[in-house]
């Protein structure tokens, strides 16, 4: 079981070094709640945005009296729009990704965590409500929610393969999934829709193990899943080389295609690759305007 | 024990297991290799792949081999094989093993004893009495049998004898009982060989071990036309065979070498064959033996005596001037009497005493300068011989008249006497027979040696013991005085017939070769040799040692005469009343012939097969081959991969390791060294330093690359012990006080590439604290590593040197340091400046070295960036101290690559004057 205070730690830390992540809030009343993310609009928020003419039907103690009084009309305070954003994270915990092909690189499950949590990291800082999919943990904002979510994730599944849950998402929200989708296609593609249907949007990170994607065995080899229940023998694994890579690659397209049907973003990022490239493109994929 | 051919099994019934290997292939080779579990989330993708082909669900036929093959050897290891198994002896009775026991036999002795030791192991196991007998040491009464390992523990005693066998067969015929006999022969035939076995043939059977091999005696060696010729005889008689003959004796410090080494080749076919050395006199007089190289044997060892050594005799006459008359020159009957026997020297006194020779002959030399008498007086007493002829010089001198002169034995009067001339009364004198205390004793008088003229000795009380000779009348005619270890021989007449036909006789050479100014050529023969009495020196013992001879007895010279070695005559050097006679085992004339034998006897080798257990190997085999499949198994089912790869990489390389590379690599090396100019230094194994140097050498190859036409590449190190140097023009050496001194190969590498032209900088660093040969570290390195190194002499750099305008004008030469005290060969004596030139004609050629401690290469330093990496100096004086470094390290390069060019110029108001005209 991985450490949340150290889990906690090194996301902090791999968070760090980016500047707040700003997200983009969409102009969706339903899901508006106040946050602090001016809309460059009139609207409620605590911030001055313009001084206007007061109007017929405004009331008498929205004028400014100060502003009128130097003029001959009167003035009332315009404040900036401020809303927040909700996102909504969803990381693998099944036991498929608690594999690492050498004692030197993390395990994808690891990875996988540390790049959530430092982007809930940054999104809270921004002032964002982060939260996890299901009903596990609403979207909050503050700390405390960080380490809730710590906890949270530092939780293993049994089950080999994970599929999102698509509950609890709120309507025209963020979501972003990391996994290595590497299980059954159905239940994503599914949980993919829903969220879709439900006007949101966000991000599909793959992670995978470098010896995933080489497929580097030859012999006769058995391979088994994680807990064991899938497995499969082969004489000559040399030979399944190129058409396991070809699978990958439509499992890959797959996602693409999906991504892109659904207004997500999906990219690839292997566990002896910098976490920071990742983090930065899950960065840029939230602020993607949907 | 059960065997095939030559292969005996211990357990043979293990052998049965082979049988079971077929069955071990069907079942090896239904069972796949495992396969390997492997956690791996991908596996979904592959559900439903299925495998191509079926193959590899069975093992490949080749390791399948290899498995039956490690089986198969185990199985034939625990059989307990054995190579030559020894079988138990047969006969019975008693056995007698001869031994010929002479020196042929020495070279392989010890095969011979291990052969006895074999035959008496046999004789031991069918329990046989056994007596082992070596014919030249033949027991004393009746054959001594004994149990056989009695005799195996008095094997060592048994030794060659440095002669051969002496009618043995009258021995056994006095012995009784009858006996089987195995003969271990040497080779050689002897004489009393037919007859000991016909002899031994009535007692029993007779087997004979006999190996072909080749013996080879050496001859003694003789003295003809100037050469030393030394002969060998061999047996059998077959191939082409290539020796070497080595001469040894003592050098002038008393210690025995090898003198010379000359080749000696056997024609197919012959039985000897001869070989000649040519040696200066010194180096032929000091041979003591002759050795056939790497032979162990009395036969193929010939000691020298007297024969070999010529004495060194100079030839002084007083009367030089008489042109054309030959005849009548002093020394003409000298040179023709000694010639043969004798190296004769030529020359003036004070050369022919630097030459030390054994004799000076003066013949009517009256007066010696007085430095010259007094230097051969020193000679005489060192043990010189000055033999003296009178003639008309020394009879009209007043030498020895009044008093005695040193180098006259006796005073003589004045004048002389002619007898028997046409002025004079009496008839010529001839000689009366020597006294028996003379040298001469013994030789005979002709009756026609007659005496005419003589210088006449003052009667003196000393002077009838220095008389050795004398005329019928009693006149002194040879007197001889012993001065210290030498003598002084004065003969009363001429060298020539002027006064006496005595040398026109032969008793004129037998007296000379009396007085060993000559070498007797000839062996004394029994006559000579009756009742004289020859004491041993050094005897040689059959395996061609020197042994001292001190302790033995003396031998009669009769018997010595004989010269064949025995028992009573030791082959060895053996000493005379006056001389030294060498006893070989070889004669002049001796023959070796190979020991023939009827075909009825049986004749086997002298090898003894040993048994050889092949356990060990084949189950070395086994886990050889076991390691191989482990390597091949792992290959095979894909688990050949991390570090297991790299084990089984480096096992691979170990076996398939070519030297390819290394060859490759000094190619590159000769083509980067030579496709450009590169300046090159030696690596000091200092990291530091080298790194210093190497950035050194950069700056100035950039400066060099800017400012002129030399456009050198990048620097490269040296490693003097493995690169070749002839590539460089020029080596920087940067003296550390740690590093190795070079080995034999790298300085004569060193040497030939100063003498080819290299050029060397020594650089020992370190001018800031220590002056040119004082003994700072680095100092004491670099005279510890120029020892050695073909460096001329050296001076500092003078104002004209040619360095000092090959390219920028310059008077000082620092690097980080400032020091005036660089050294450049120096100029030669005669280097003389001419009348209005500015410079000497200096130095015909580039200097082979610098050195100075000045540290040039951290002034000359740049970084990657071509920035200096060490500062030199202060401010602007050090920057400028900079540039003149690199200044003199352009003109350095300049001066090796173009020579004395520059010096030419001096010519040049010549070539001007020339050109006006």
């Amino acid at each position: 079981m991985t450490n949340p205070l150290a889990l906690r730690s090194d996301a902090e830390a791999l968070a760090a070094p980016l500047p707040p992540l700003l997200a983009e809030a969409e102009h969706l009343a339903s899901a508006v709640l106040l946050g602090e993310h001016g809309r460059r609009r009139a609207g409620t928020g605590d911030t001055f945005w313009q001084y206007r003419s007061a109007q017929p039907h405004d009331e008498a103690r929205s004028i400014d009296w100060r502003r009128s009084a130097r003029s001959d009309a009167n003035f009332v305070q315009d404040k900036e729009w401020q809303i927040a954003q909700s996102a909504i994270l969803w990381v693998d915990q099944s036991a498929s990704m608690s594999f690492r092909s050498d004692d030197d690189l993390p395990t994808k499950a690891r990875r996988a965590r540390i790049l959530g949590l430092a982007c809930a990291v940054l999104l809270i800082r921004g002032g964002e409500r982060v939260g996890l999919t299901g009903l596990r943990l609403p979207p909050r904002r503050g700390e405390a929610q960080l380490m809730q979510m710590a906890q949270l994730l530092s939780q293993a599944d049994d089950t080999d393969y994970g599929a999102p849950e698509a509950q609890g998402m709120l309507p025209h929200s963020r979501a972003f999934f990391i996994s290595d989708f590497l299980g059954d296609i159905a239940p994503i593609e599914d949980a993919l829709l829903r969220a879709a249907d439900r006007g949101v949007g966000g991000a599909l990170l793959q992670v995978l193990d470098p010896q995933e994607e080489a497929f580097p065995f030859d012999g006769r080899t058995i391979f088994e899943s994680m807990s064991g229940t899938l497995r499969h023998e082969t004489l000559k694994a040399g030979d399944l080389k190129s058409r396991y890579l070809d699978r990958l690659a439509e499992r890959k397209d797959r996602l693409r295609d999906l991504a892109r049907v659904t207004g997500w973003q999906f990219q690839t990022h292997h566990s002896g690759d910098s976490p920071a490239q990742a983090l930065l493109w899950l960065y840029g994929a939230l602020e993607h305007r949907a | 024990m059960w065997s095939i051919g030559p292969i005996g099994f211990a357990a043979p019934w293990l052998l049965l297991g082979l049988i079971a290997l077929p069955i071990l292939w069907i079942l090896l080779r239904a069972v796949p290799p495992a396969p390997i579990r492997r956690r791996f989330p991908g596996v979904a993708l592959l559900l439903g792949l299925t495998d191509d082909e079926n193959q590899t669900d069975r093992t490949p036929w080749w390791l399948l081999l290899l498995r039956i093959l490690a089986v198969a050897a185990a199985i034939i290891g625990f059989a307990g094989p054995v190579l030559n198994p020894q079988n138990a002896p047969e006969g019975s009775g008693d056995l007698v093993i001869l031994l010929d026991g002479s020196w042929a036999g020495a070279p392989s002795w010890q095969a011979r004893i291990d052969r006895v030791d074999t035959l008496l192991t046999e004789a031991a196991l069918a329990n046989r009495r056994t007596a082992v007998i070596n014919l030249n040491d033949l027991p004393i009464g009746e054959i001594p049998f004994a149990a056989p390992g009695e005799w195996q523990n008095r094997l060592p005693n048994i030794q060659p004898r440095p002669w051969q066998p002496a009618d043995p067969a009258a021995w056994f015929a006095e012995a009784a009982g009858s006996f089987e006999t195995y003969w271990i022969s040497d080779g050689l035939d002897w004489d009393g060989r037919d007859a000991l076995l016909g002899a031994l043939e009535t007692r029993g059977g007779v087997t004979v071990f006999q190996t072909p091999r080749q013996t080879i005696g050496l001859r003694p060696a003789r003295f003809e036309n100037g050469e030393v010729l030394v002969s060998a005889t061999r047996s059998p008689i077959g191939n082409p065979l290539e020796t070497t003959i080595t001469a040894i004796g003592l050098d002038p410090a008393g210690v025995e070498r090898q003198l010379a080494t000359v080749p000696m080749t056997f024609a197919p076919g012959e039985p000897t064959a001869e070989t000649a050395m040519v040696l200066p006199p010194e180096l032929r007089n000091r041979i003591s033996r002759f050795e056939v190289t790497g032979t162990r044997s009395a036969g193929a060892v010939t000691l020298t005596d007297d024969a070999l050594k010529r004495r060194e005799v100079a030839l002084i006459a007083g009367r030089e001037d008489r042109e054309g008359l030959e005849l009548l020159s002093p020394l003409f009957y000298l040179r023709e009497a000694l010639e043969p026997t004798a190296d004769i020297i030529d020359g003036a006194l004070n050369d022919i005493l630097l030459a030390n020779p054994d004799v000076i002959i003066l013949a009517d030399v009256a007066t010696l300068a007085g430095g010259e008498a007094e230097d051969i007086l020193q000679w005489i007493e060192s043990g010189g011989m000055l033999l003296r002829f009178a003639g008309p010089r020394l009879a009209a001198s007043d030498r020895g008249r009044n008093e005695v002169d040193p180098l006259l034995p006796v005073r003589l009067r004045s004048g002389g006497r002619s007898v028997g001339g046409a002025m004079s009364w009496g008839e010529p004198k001839t000689l009366a027979p020597f006294t028996q205390d003379s040298p001469f004793f013994g030789l005979p008088v002709p009756e026609d040696v007659t005496v005419t003229s003589q210088v006449v000795a003052q009667p003196d009380p000393t002077l009838a013991d220095r008389v050795i000779a004398q005329l019928t009348d009693g006149t002194p005619l040879v007197t001889r005085k012993v001065v210290g270890e030498g003598q002084i021989v004065l003969v009363h007449v001429t060298a020539n017939a002027e006064w006496s036909n005595l040398p026109l006789s032969g008793l004129f050479v037998q007296m000379l070769e009396r007085l060993a100014v000559s070498t007797r050529p000839t062996r004394p023969d029994a006559v000579e040799m009756a009742g004289t009495t020859w004491l041993p020196n050094k005897v040689l013992d059959a395996f061609g040692r020197l042994e001292d001879g001190s302790a033995l007895p003396g031998v009669a010279g009769e018997d010595l005469a004989k010269g064949a070695p025995g028992p009573d005559l030791l082959p060895g050097l053996y000493t005379g009343r006056d001389r030294q006679l060498a006893v070989n085992v070889m004669q002049a004339d001796t023959v070796l012939n190979v020991a023939a034998w009827p075909a009825r006897i049986a004749i086997e080798g002298m090898a003894v097969v040993r048994e050889t257990a092949l356990k060990g190997w084949l189950l070395s085999a086994t886990v050889l081959l076991l390691l191989i499949d482990v390597i091949a198994s792992l290959a095979l089912g894909g688990r050949l991969r991390g570090p297991r790869a790299d084990v089984a990489a480096a096992f691979a390389l170990m076996l398939l390791w070519t030297p390819e590379a290394q060859a490759q690599a000094a190619e590159d090396f000769a083509l980067r060294a030579t496709s450009e100019v590169v300046l090159a230094h030696v690596l000091t194994g200092d990291a530091e330093i080298d790194r210093i140097a190497e950035a050194g050498l950069l700056g100035l190859s950039q400066t060099l690359f800017r400012r002129t036409s030399i456009e050198p590449a990048a620097p490269i190190g040296v490693n003097i012990e493995t690169d070749e140097l002839a590539f460089f023009p020029f080596l920087y050496w940067p003296v550390t006080a740690d590093q190795p001194l070079p080995s034999r190969e790298a300085y004569g590498k060193l040497n030939r590439y100063l003498r080819s032209g290299g050029m060397i900088m020594f650089d020992t660093r370190d001018a800031d604290t220590a002056r040119f040969g004082s003994g700072s570290p680095e100092g004491r390195k670099l005279q510890a590593i120029a020892r050695s190194l073909d460096i001329p002499a050296i001076e500092r750099i003078p104002p004209d040197h040619v360095l000092t305008r090959t390219f920028y004008l310059l008077q000082d030469f620092p690097g980080r340091y400032a020091s005036r005290d660089v050294w450049v060969e120096a100029a030669p004596i005669d280097a003389e400046r001419i009348e209005g030139m500015p410079f000497r004609n200096l130095n015909d050629g580039v200097t082979p070295v610098i050195i100075g401690g000045n540290d040039w290469a951290r002034a000359w330093a740049v970084d990657g960036n071509g920035r200096p990496m060490f500062p030199v100096g202060r401010g602007m004086s050090g920057e400028r101290q900079r540039e003149i470094a690199l200044r003199f390290g352009v003109n350095v390069i300049m001066h090796v690559l173009t020579g004395n060019y520059k010096s030419d110029q001096v010519h040049v108001p010549d070539l001007l004057d020339r050109l006006g005209q």
